[in-house]
């Protein structure tokens, strides 16, 4: 194995691009170094991205935010106006493992893991959000939900990395939540996990939504008859009891000792439902 | 294989070594600087007892490559107590007996101190999710919290 640190994104595409064998990016480290001590993969180029300059920044942009690929979880925890904007990704990140882990971890690297049980995919999903993919041929901006394909398999081609995350700016009246459900308090994969972001209107309907689901299928999963169920009421029973049907019917998980397939697939629909409650009790605060 | 040659920080004083891409900051420190406070539990990511301080975060050294810490700030259990003067984190774990066989104690101590200085006065249950990433098979966690708690406690009235 070879270690490159360059300090510029052209010179990752670069190495990235040229590279003989197995080559794979480098931000925290947590879900790659234990992956090749396991030996599951055996890159033969690693590269660090951590050493370029801004890919550690959070920086305002149209009024939403936009986070480098190396900021960790304990940093985007400190930054005020993330967690003001968008609780619920930020409550995603932050259940990323231990103390420890969160000084490493990065939601870009959660994402690129392509883990169906990422905790913080959900909650980019629902929040809109779209990530900054650079590579040998120039830069594209993509959906976070495009980004995984199936399980560690990623739409990027060879030499291409992602830059930066850019969560857009919230509507008024709009906020965000996740969920997930684990068998203990901390330090355990997901079994479900569910992001809901919304918008009130002045009468307090809903007047969009979006809708994602983790660890229910290959992939995280952004249901739009989940918010086709919200959007245009109140969250009354009915409208809640529909947005839990809707997240059960899109469920197609596995069956594997932390969950069965039935458990999931309720499970889906009980968290969708409590996420959105939350979400429109945030919403309601802000202005 | 080439390897890297690394100049660091480590709890305040340049050090130098060379290492293999593979290696970890946790086999530098223990390997090639001999300092073993900080033990290997696991190598991943689950048990804590290799917490270090890298640039001011709390990290496991089995997950940072030895090659990623050039000029950075590495700060471990060594660099706790001041000459023979014991961080009052350590005397309170010596005085209430918070430890058995002493693997995870490092990693506990380098977690619980950064706890502190973030939150000088955390609650049980704050202390108990900020420590969940040291795990320890012996003591059943309890005298760990209370000497944590204490420690707090001491340190507002100090
Ligand atoms: C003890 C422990 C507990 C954990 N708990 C959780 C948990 O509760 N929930 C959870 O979701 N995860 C958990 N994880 C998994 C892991 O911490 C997260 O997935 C983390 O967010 C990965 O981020 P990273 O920066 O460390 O990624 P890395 O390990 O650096 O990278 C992960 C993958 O993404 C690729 N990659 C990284 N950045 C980029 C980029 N910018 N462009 C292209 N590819 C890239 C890498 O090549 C690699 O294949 C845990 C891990 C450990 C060790
Ligand atoms: S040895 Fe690093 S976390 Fe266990
Ligand atoms: S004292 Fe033995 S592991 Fe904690």
């Amino acid at each position: 194995m070879k270690y490159e640190a360059p300090d510029t994104v052209e010179a990752a595409v670069g190495l990235l691009s040229s590279a003989q064998g197995t080559a794979r990016v480098l931000a925290g480290g947590t879900d790659l170094l234990v992956q090749s001590r396991a030996g599951m993969v055996e890159p033969d180029l690693v590269v660090d991205i951590k050493r370029i300059a801004g890919m550690d920044a959070i920086t305002e942009e149209d009024g939403g935010f936009r986070i480098g690929a190396a900021v960790s979880g304990a940093q985007l925890g400190e930054h005020d106006g993330v967690k003001a904007a968008w609780p619920g990704v930020v409550e995603g990140v932050e259940l990323i493992g231990s103390t420890q882990v969160q000084g490493r971890a990065t939601m870009i690297g959660n994402l690129c893991n392509g883990s169906p049980a990422a905790d913080s995919v959900p909650a980019m999903i629902a929040a809109g959000a779209t990530v900054h993919v650079v590579g040998p041929d120039g830069s594209r901006d993509v959906a976070v939900e495009e980004v995984v394909t199936g399980p560690g398999k990623l739409s990027l081609s060879k030499g291409e990395l992602i830059a930066s995350v850019f969560l857009p700016k919230p509507e008024a009246h709009s906020s965000d939540a996740y969920l997930r459900f684990i068998p203990r308090t901390e330090m355990d994969i997901a079994v479900v996990g569910a992001g809901v972001a919304l918008t009130l209107d002045d009468s307090g309907t809903v007047s969009a939504a979006r809708v994602a689901l983790g660890a229910v299928a290959p992939t995280a999963l952004l249901v739009d008859a989940c918010a086709q169920a919200i959007v245009g009421t109140t969250l009354d029973d009915a409208a809640l009891e529909n947005l839990a049907a809707a997240a059960s019917a899109a469920c197609n998980p596995i069956d594997d000792k932390r969950g069965t397939i039935k458990y999931r697939t309720k499970v889906a629909g009980v968290l969708a439902r409590r996420a959105a409650v939350i979400a429109k009790a945030r919403a309601g605060e802000t202005s | 294989m080439s390897r890297t040659h690394v100049t660091t920080t480590v709890n305040g004083d340049t050090v130098e070594f060379l290492c293999d891409p593979e290696e970890t900051l946790l086999d530098a420190l223990r390997d090639h600087l001999g300092l073993t406070g900080s033990k290997e539990g696991c190598a991943s990511g689950d048990c804590g007892a290799c917490t270090v301080k890298l640039d001011g975060r709390l990290v496991c050294s089995c997950l940072v490559l030895a090659a990623e810490s050039v000029d950075r700030k590495v700060e471990t259990i060594e660099g706790m107590a001041d000459g023979d003067d014991l961080h009052p984190l350590q005397q309170k774990f010596l005085e209430m007996g918070a430890l058995q066989c002493g693997i995870c104690t490092p990693g506990f101590l380098v977690a619980a101190k950064d706890l502190l200085e973030r939150n000088p006065e955390p609650s049980e249950t704050q202390v108990r999710y900020c420590l969940a990433g040291n795990l320890c098979r012996c003591t059943g966690y309890d005298k760990i919290i209370r000497a944590v708690m204490e420690t707090a406690e001491d340190m507002r009235g100090a």
